[in-house]
């Protein structure tokens, strides 16, 4: 096990390495100058351009712009905004808020998703689960904004049961509403994932075998089903991270939420290369660790999986 | 300890019925499956009957509705797609097909159970066999996870897997193929059952291992005076076991009898083409018998007798009408109890 | 099916004598396979066409699909109006008139007073050039990069398969933001080329890992030791039957690559003026919504329609493909 991770935690440096590789280039390769966006239509002072450069380190090839910044980044220096204040700073604000939004968001998905789930695949080929099926279907096909306008109109503006945006974030009532947005999408993959799950482990032998038993309904959903079923989902959940990441940013920015997504939302519309880059670059860190994560409870959850 | 005298001693108390009820009857069972290509009657009017410490071998191919009678008896049929338009499963007397759910729940396992051929998929994958024999105790006696666990080292012990103790936390695929059938055994036996119906419980296994699982299931069963069924299409591995044989063809019992007179005399021609596709030392160097065509279609059984398009007797009659199971006599007209053939021409196949 | 010939022992088996043609259990009870006799065979593209046309969402999306692709193509069939220019004087955020069928104030007026009929009709072909572009490009990068990596392993497989991790370390829609963010001018082709950039990893894992369990059938075996060719084998035995899932999940992710496209256009990172694009519209409406909730209302419906009618013919041809589902 032991060196199982370690191999993996090997295995991550160069995805590591080439994925924030190809969000640093894109940063700065792609045509957009923004230092020069920086005085938008006004006209700018060259010298002063030249010398913003230099401050940036801009004027640097980009290969050692790149090594620079992962070396400074290992050292806990996330670089500069345009403004002057450390990333590391912005991020150390913005992050809480947006893992207390996940939080929020993953436990509605765990629970509604595995919840529906589990009772489609039991009654699989009924109505309960044409009814589920469809639910998800339309779910699915809502993308988040409109989703996530849809549910801060009706439940927000007409019936005043939320309030519309987030002031407090360790108020968790206040994180239902957003959390709920963006927990929708994955939750309606979650239940669709464990009613197949269920429905097929439904006809496996051991389930059979657990029948012939004479064990109780209960325990043989409760036990034997759940556990093999449950072994996909995780999966699912470990994957779906990134996701969720990018429906943050929707999210943040309908419901007025200050976390990373909004941060990250913000320097885009700035060009503001250091916080993108940052943010990005921790985004896939948790998403790596959280893979590796998974891997590990997978082994856990299937004593077939072994680790060499 | 009681030790069953097999066949002859068998037979005879078949025939006389001198063992009171028995303990399993199944009587004039139907199954069919509704499937998008039209019904499929797995089980057409099955009859037999198991007593306390007697072994009755199902015979029969895939698709002869040997193992779903199992099944409807065990009541673990997929129902849908399954049904059970008519028949009787009778426990001690008792219709199971009437009783509540929860009745019969509690007869699974404690008072009936069951072997299922490949035991790693038998087996839950994601729980240490430790756990699954334990449930037993702890879902029909109460126990303690504690106490199940020291019961489940036992049985492990009874069923001779070494090292139980420390093999007690294994999952099954850490088993080999003849410890997981092992572990299946020890699983049914758990509670002592009553009646045992074993689902082709060699069939997945090493032929060498085969005969020690075989033999460990009839002690076992000798032991506890247990009844079972042993369904297998291995004539060979009958032979050992069994007290008496139905040969099921079609969803139908072609053919009843003690085990050592079907292998003498058979009275139907399938079992009869059955026996002679079996190679022999003797007949070396001579082609092998095989029943000519394929199994029948369970959607479109063929009218008449089901084997009628494969058999070597067949006459206009047999396209017709259904045999009915009849006894079968000697020659002068002596009873032989026990037996019976469902064709037309029995007697010939019999003495000619 | 579990009672495949076994006859080691001293006796014969009772398989030996014909192949089981039906299964004994009960759950393999319905004859699905096998030569029966009687009846035709059924192939697995026969017997999913079989599934397809008893399912009523099937045909609920294939309708849908015809007729969004017809809007898509001709928009000026079905609306006379101009999507484009506003009048503001008249028509300043106009409630619908729900019985004018397919006139211009159908839907109403946005807040530029322009016709939301037109311009939820003229906004379709948008999409569906992003979600069809994207779904192409990615199917045929990603299916020949999964192929050529499954089928040939070795080094090709190793650096495919780590190009494959680096893309997936990537979150799909935030690593789009940022690379259409350096983007000034995006075009359609833009943001296909951007969804596809991040896109095609999903399909070359799944045609990386049928096209290994593909070529490790016997039926290829036994085509090589025929003398097969390696492009003999690899089009016509191991394409064919790798092909199913990635069909599958194409079909269902060009509904998410239209949802994405426009979750992109709404956060202004997508398509812009001139392009008509439900996600513009969409994000055009957020400030009206309170009080004129129909602004958004309709782009968004037709939005969700649309990935609707994708992911639900993805997801019944998923369903009729895959055996193990029934």
């Amino acid at each position: 096990m032991g060196r199982y991770v370690a191999r993996r935690l090997l295995q991550m440096i160069p995805v590591f390495i080439g994925t924030t590789l190809i969000i640093f280039l894109m940063v700065h390769v792609l045509p957009g100058d923004p230092i020069r966006a920086m005085w938008g239509d006004k006209a700018a002072d060259p010298a002063q351009v030249a010398s913003l450069r230099h401050e940036f380190g801009l004027d640097q090839p980009l290969w050692k712009q790149y090594i620079d910044y992962m070396v400074d980044l290992f050292k806990g220096d996330f670089g500069q905004t345009f403004g002057g204040r450390p990333v590391s700073e912005e991020m150390g604000m913005a992050f809480p808020v947006t893992l207390r939004l996940a939080a929020v968001a993953l436990t509605i998905e765990i629970i509604v998703g595995i919840g529906l789930g589990a009772w489609a695949g039991l009654k699989a080929g009924r109505a309960v689960d044409t009814g589920v099926l469809i639910f998800t279907l339309i779910v699915i096909s809502m993308p988040v904004f409109v989703l996530g306008y849809l549910a801060r109109f009706i439940f927000a503006d007409e019936l005043g049961w939320l309030p519309p945006n987030v002031q407090d974030s360790m108020d968790v009532q206040q994180l239902l509403l957003p959390g709920f947005v963006l927990a929708m999408l994955s939750m309606a993959y979650v239940a669709r994932l464990t009613r197949t799950t269920f429905a097929e482990n439904l006809r496996a032998d051991y389930m059979r075998t657990a029948l012939a038993k004479g064990l109780p309904r209960r325990r043989i959903v409760g036990v034997h089903l759940l556990r093999n079923s449950l072994i996909p989902v995780v999966t699912f959940l470990g994957t779906d991270v990134g996701a969720l990441v990018g429906g943050a940013v929707v999210t943040e920015g309908i419901f007025n939420v200050q976390g990373v997504g909004n941060l990250l939302f913000k320097a885009l519309g700035q060009r503001e290369g250091t916080t993108i880059v940052g943010v990005v670059t921790i985004f896939v860190l948790v998403i790596l660790l959280i893979n590796l994560l998974v891997d590990l409870l997978y082994a856990v959850l299937d004593p077939r999986i072994r680790y060499a | 300890m009681t030790t069953i005298e097999k066949t002859a001693d068998d037979a005879v108390r078949e025939g006389a019925g001198d063992g009171g009820t028995p303990l399993l009857e199944v009587r004039d069972l139907h199954v069919e499956f509704h499937t998008r290509d039209g019904v499929a009657k797995a089980v057409n009017g099955v009859n037999y009957n198991v007593h306390a410490g007697e072994t009755l071998a199902v015979l029969g191919e895939s698709g002869s509705g040997k193992s779903v009678t199992a099944q409807a008896i065990m009541g673990i049929l997929d129902m849908p797609p399954g049904r059970i338009p008519q028949g009787q499963i009778l426990f001690r007397g008792e219709d199971m097909l009437t009783m509540s759910a929860e009745d019969r729940r509690k007869i699974r396992g404690r008072k009936i159970a069951m072997i299922f051929q490949d035991a790693l998929s038998a087996l839950n994958p994601v729980l240490s066999v430790g756990y699954q024999l334990g449930e037993m105790f702890r879902v029909h006696q109460g126990l303690s996870k504690k106490d199940a666990k020291a019961k489940a080292i036992e049985l492990m012990d009874r069923v001779r897997i070494p090292a139980a103790k420390e093999r007690v936390s294994d999952y099954p695929h850490q088993f080999s193929g003849g410890m997981r059938q092992r572990i299946m055994i020890a699983m049914a036996m758990a509670l002592e059952p009553d009646l045992i119906i074993a689902d082709e419980p060699t069939t997945a296994l090493d032929v060498t291992v085969q005969a020690q699982v075989m033999d460990l299931l009839a002690e076992l069963q000798r032991e506890y005076h247990m009844g079972l069924i042993l369904i297998t299409h291995d004539l060979g591995v009958v032979a050992d076991v069994a007290d008496k044989i139905a040969v099921m063809y079609a969803g139908r019992i072609v053919e009843t009898a003690p085990v050592h007179e079907l292998y003498k005399r058979p009275a139907h021609p399938y079992t009869q083409g059955l026996l002679e596709s079996i190679p022999r030392l003797d007949r070396k160097g001579q082609e092998l018998y095989a029943i000519k065509g394929l199994p029948p279609n369970l959607l479109k059984i063929p009218t008449g007798c089901a084997f009628n398009p494969r058999c070597p007797r067949a006459e206009d009659i047999c396209r017709t009408e259904v045999p009915a199971l009849v006894p079968v006599t000697e020659q002068d007209g002596t009873e032989l109890p026990g037996r019976g053939s469902a064709c037309h021409f029995w007697k010939e196949t019999i003495h000619g | 099916m579990p009672d495949v010939t076994k006859s080691q022992s001293g006796g014969a088996a009772v398989d030996a004598v014909a192949p089981p043609v039906e299964a004994d259990a009960a759950t393999t009870a319905a004859p699905a396979a096998g030569p029966a006799p009687q009846g035709k065979p059924r192939s697995l593209w026969g017997d999913a066409w079989f599934e397809l046309r008893h399912r009523p969402l099937f045909w609920i999306s294939a309708v849908l699909l015809v007729l969004l692709l017809a809007i898509a193509a001709f928009p000026g069939l079905f609306t006379s109006a101009e999507p484009r220019n506003g009048d503001l004087t008249n028509h300043f955020l106009t409630k619908p008139e729900l019985t004018h069928f397919f006139q211009a104030d159908w839907f109403g007026y946005d807040g530029q007073g322009r016709s939301i009929y037109a311009r939820v009709i003229y906004g379709t072909r948008a999409s569906i050039m992003v979600g069809v572009g994207v779904t192409a490009v990615v199917t045929l990068v990603g299916g020949l990069l999964g192929m050529v990596a499954g089928y040939f392993g070795g080094w090709i497989d190793s650096i495919i398969s780590r190009l494959v991790d680096i893309f997936f370390g990537l979150p799909f829609l935030l690593g789009s933001m940022v690379v259409l963010n350096a983007f000034t001018e995006r075009k359609v082709y833009v943001v296909i080329a951007a969804l596809a950039f991040l896109g095609w990893t999903t399909i070359a894992r799944v045609m990386r890992s049928s096209v290994i369990t593909a070529k490790q059938a016997d039926y290829v075996t036994a085509a090589r030791a025929l003398g097969a060719g390696t492009g003999r084998i690899l089009f016509r035995h191991v394409l064919p039957n790798a092909l199913a899932p990635t069909i599958v999940v194409a079909t269902i992710s060009l509904g998410a690559y239209i949802s994405a496209e426009a979750t992109l256009s709404f956060l202004g990172l997508g398509l812009a003026d001139p392009t008509i694009s439900w996600g513009i519209d969409i994000s055009d409406a957020k400030d009206a919504i309170r009080d004129n909730p129909h602004v958004m209302l309709f782009p968004a419906g037709m939005l969700s329609l649309t990935v609707f009618a994708f992911i639900t013919l993805g997801d019944a041809v998923r369903d009729a493909l895959d055996p193990k589902l029934r």
